[in-house]
């Protein structure tokens, strides 16, 4: 098991290199506009190639890459070229913020989609036409809408909830909760029409296999056959699911975090991009790739534990 | 898809083409597929919306009243129905009217990049990587991995300096981004029909790749491809909004996103601003959605349902409980009848007027083609036949208790104590999830609530007893991890754990090695003996019934035409088709795997 992780994990870093080489291939016929941006007003050829230079932005990308990675291995990220504030608990601070949004959504889609899938298929009739319903509802309006909507509803309109503005964990749990309570429903809405749909399908393939037949023939009882049985044989296609709607989360939570006004990792990344900040892009993309690893490792090992098949490997 | 026993390449040939030209007309003359999608009501109604709004987008600079961009300073926060400003004027005194109507060509060109860019991206890699050798196979999927799990709305923010947040250079990097999708339903069909017969016949008359991939695949594919393009467009749509409303991209720009943006800026100002650009976005996305849905199910057709679990069977018919009982009888089927809801929606009969008489400790062996019937049969005295099936007459009676009618809770009852199964597939009738051996102990106190000790120590007694070389081992494995001969062993074992009265066994040597067939046909003759069970054996082959059966029923499309003891129908059949049955293992091997060869149609 332990060979198995080390093995996923060192793919995972090989991933995270590949992907930031990309960024960093990509970012770099930019570095000029950043230091003419830099420089501001009084930019002039020479003082923006004076800059260039002194940032080191016109050595071969190769060499400023290994540069960064030997850095960042270290825990230095560097600074931002605008506010000179260290990159790393700039990023760590803003992902807080959107993962505080994110890891109770998706604990509450997981519930809500298993609980809702596993009826349907093992109920059919009104029941399975409801979940349809609303798996159908949910996949209707992009979250930008929902998000909106639920603002002037319940923000706006009613008052109940805080239209925007975000409270820190620590600082005042009641108010966290009542901060994060509209923009966690906006992610779980689509998510559960999205994964709800994919648990009920898993389950119907499950359900008319041939073990489950010869289950029921030893007469064991259909509630074991259901959440026992099929859904254990289910749950490693869900999972997988689920990791990508982590990715999904992930990208939706930048955007409403804006309704919101969430100090969250959206509205710096916008704010990095629309300046051409590259330590604090470079940074925002490291952070981004290993949330992602992450998250496909935990997939993983827990898929080793569903799946005897995959364990072996 | 097209089968033939004639293994000559010029049959298959043939068939090849006659399969091709159905495939073709499927989509082109014989049965319009647009003609169906227009008939569908969700399908027609949602495209003439869309083809409603995006007219009306094209149409744009010949009826918008304003430009997108031209601001006039007394219009501010104009209200709605101010003369020349239908919807009123945002907070630069734009008209807001026809910043929609601008904002409308933006998404669909948005639309119409990603949609393009992935489809070109996702087809070309799903026939490369379905297609080609083992090492482009690995390369594609390795890079549309990576697509994946890439934080698409992340990267489009990041790539920003890149792109210049043009939102067609963003759309076209979101294609990438969309292409994965693409490619899997490509891939995965490519390699499905890679190994149909027509493809490698095509190969034997000589045409090159790319015309095989080209002409038989692309006919496939197109179906589950429009239908991903519908879902694709709305989700472009979507992510163009959401960036720009964040701000990503030029202010002079008009998009739904902006508009949204700059309308809930001043939400408290000019409150039903963010309003307009939010239901023409929610319009037209919903409509690509619910488009999608409706393609999907007029291309694709149904999908499995989903059923009540534990259901029980359904009865149609008043079934006698009070009949004449037979006091030396186990087993009574008497006129069975069971139907399946057909292609038009009546009911198609599978099994008519069945009659069986089954002894406690006698073996009745059923005998007939695939089709016949017969597992019906099996299925209906077990309780456990599918939902669509439907009873339509008749009684089965076991140990002189009426079991149509009963509700899955008494049928579980009896089912593995009383009567048990052995399946014909082992491998596919294991949990593939759980041991071997945990599966075993809970049917078997499901059956008889005995303690989990003592459950334990008597399968593994009883795989021992099945000729299992090291039960604790195979007790303790997955059952990917034994053999199908052992396999089956295990669900013999599993069957007669709890010493039922009636052993019902589906065809349970066909799927197993010859050599391994007479072991389990042994070893099922040896249990029958030591348990006094009477056994119900559902097989097509006469080899098999000779060996073990006292007494042969034989099964013809639903019915039963001849009924005997074993020795009387061996030594003098009289019905045609027994005698064909019969004439085919005479000349051939006593165990063969194969359905006999002069019935027609046989194919399981």
């Amino acid at each position: 098991m332990t060979l198995y992780i080390l093995r996923r994990l060192a793919a995972g870093v090989m991933l995270a290199l590949v992907i930031l080489l990309i960024v960093f291939l990509l970012i770099s016929s930019s570095f000029d506009d950043t230091a003419r941006t830099m420089l501001g007003q009084g930019a002039t050829p020479e003082s923006t190639a004076a800059l260039v230079e002194a940032r080191g932005w016109d050595r071969p990308v190769i060499v400023q890459y290994v540069e960064w990675i030997w850095h960042a291995v270290q825990g230095d990220l560097g600074q931002s070229a605008f506010t000179s504030l260290p990159v790393r608990s700039a990023v760590v601070d803003r992902l807080a913020v959107t993962l505080s949004l994110i890891v109770p959504a998706l604990l509450i889609t997981a519930i809500l989609s298993v609980l809702l899938g596993v009826w349907a298929a093992s109920h059919g009739g009104v029941i399975d036409r409801f979940a349809q319903g609303i798996s159908l509802v949910g996949h209707i309006f992009p979250a930008l809408l929902l998000a909106i909507g639920l603002v002037v509803l319940f923000g706006v309109e009613l008052g109940w909830l805080p239209a925007t503005g975000y409270v820190r964990f620590g600082d005042d749990t009641l108010g966290w909760l009542r901060s994060i309570t509209i923009p966690v429903i906006v992610l779980v809405i689509p998510g559960v029409a999205n994964m709800s749909a994919q648990v009920r399908g898993r389950m119907i393939d499950e359900l008319n296999r041939d073990y489950v037949r010869t289950l029921r023939t030893r007469g064991i009882s259909s509630r074991s056959i259901v959440y026992k049985h099929a859904l254990r044989n289910a749950g490693s296609p869900a999972l997988t699911v689920m990791s990508l709607e982590f990715i999904q989360m992930f990208g939706a939570a930048l955007i409403i975090e804006n309704v919101f006004a969430l100090p969250g990792f959206g509205s710096y990344a916008f704010n990095a991009s629309l300046q051409g900040d590259i330590p604090v892009i470079l940074g925002i993309s490291v952070f981004g790739v290993a949330l992602v690893t992450v998250v496909h490792l935990v997939t993983d090992i827990l898929n080793g534990w569903l799946n005897p098949k995959a364990r072996v490997h | 898809m097209s089968t033939s026993d004639d293994p000559t390449t010029q049959t298959v040939r043939t068939h090849s083409t006659e399969h091709v030209i159905t495939a073709g007309a499927d989509a082109s003359q014989r049965t319009p597929t647009w003609k169906k999608v227009i008939r569908d009501p969700q399908a027609a109604i949602t495209i003439g919306l869309l083809a409603a709004i995006f007219l009306i987008g094209a149409l744009t600079p010949l009826i918008a009243p304003h430009g997108p961009n031209d601001a006039d300073l007394s219009m501010v926060n104009a209200p709605v129905g101010t003369s020349g400003y239908l919807l009123g004027g945002d907070e630069s005194g734009r008209d807001i009217f026809s910043r929609l109507l601008h904002s409308i060509n933006t998404a669909a060109i948005s639309a119409l990049i990603g949609t393009t860019v992935a489809l070109i991206v996702g087809v070309t890699g799903g026939l490369v990587g379905g297609y080609f050798n083992r090492a482009t196979q690995s390369i594609t999927e390795w890079t549309f991995a990576l697509l994946m799990t890439l934080p698409g709305v992340l990267l489009l923010i990041i790539l920003m300096p890149v792109t210049g947040g043009d939102y067609r250079a963003t759309m076209f990097v979101f294609g990438f981004l969309l292409a994965p999708g693409i490619y899997r339903i490509v891939r995965n069909l490519v390699l499905g029909v890679k190994n149909e017969l027509y493809v490698d016949a095509a190969r034997v008359s000589g045409l090159g790749n790319v015309r095989i991939l080209g002409r038989h695949v692309l006919s496939i594919v197109r179906g589950p491809i429009i239908i991903a393009a519908a879902f694709m467009a709305g989700s472009a749509i979507a992510v163009q909004s959401g960036l720009a409303f964040l701000g990503v991209g030029s202010t002079e720009i008009p998009s739904f996103g902006a508009m949204i943006s700059s309308g809930f800026r001043n939400l408290y100002v000019a409150p039903a601003q963010f309003l307009w650009p939010s239901l023409l976005l929610g319009v037209i996305t919903a409509s690509l959605v619910l488009l999608g849905n409706a393609l999907r199910d007029t291309l694709e057709g149904s999908k499995p349902k989903a059923k009540k679990v534990g259901a029980g069977q359904r009865v149609v018919a008043d079934v006698e409980r009070d009949g004449p009982t037979d006091p030396d009888a186990l087993l009574v089927i008497r006129d069975l009848g069971i139907a399946y809801p057909g292609v038009d929606g009546a009911p198609n009969e599978v099994v008519r007027g069945v009659n069986l008489s089954l002894a406690p400790g006698d073996v009745l062996g059923l005998v007939g083609e695939s089709g016949s019937g017969k597992t019906q049969t099996a299925f209906s005295t077990l309780g456990v036949l599918p939902s669509e099936a439907v009873i339509t007459g008749g009684s089965i009676r076991f140990d002189g208790r009426e079991l149509l009618g009963l509700d899955d809770t008494s049928m579980a009852a009896l089912r593995g104590s009383a009567i048990a199964y052995i399946p014909q597939e082992p491998m596919s009738n294991l949990d593939p999830s759980f041991r071997v051996g945990s599966q075993l102990v809970e049917g078997l106190r499901a059956a008889t609530s005995m303690p989990r000790k003592d459950a334990k120590a008597r399968v593994i007694a009883l795989l021992d007893r099945c000729g299992i070389v090291d039960p604790q081992r195979t007790f303790d494995a997955y059952p990917h991890e034994i053999s199908g001969g052992m396999a089956q062993r295990v669900l013999i074992a599993g069957a007669v754990a709890s010493r039922p009265k009636l052993l019902i066994a589906d065809e349970p040597t066909t799927a197993l090695d010859v050599t391994v067939q007479a072991e389990i046909l042994d070893l099922l003759r040896d249990l029958q003996h030591e348990l006094g069970m009477a056994v119900l054996l559902v097989t097509h082959n006469f080899g098999v019934v000779a060996d073990i059966c006292d007494r042969i029923a034989v099964m013809k499309e639903g019915e039963i035409v001849e009924n005997g003891a074993a020795e009387e129908i061996f030594g003098a059949p009289r019905h045609e088709y027994t005698r064909m049955l019969l004439g085919s293992i005479l000349d051939e091997d006593a165990v063969r795997t194969d359905p006999p060869a002069a019935v027609k149609g046989v194919a399981s």
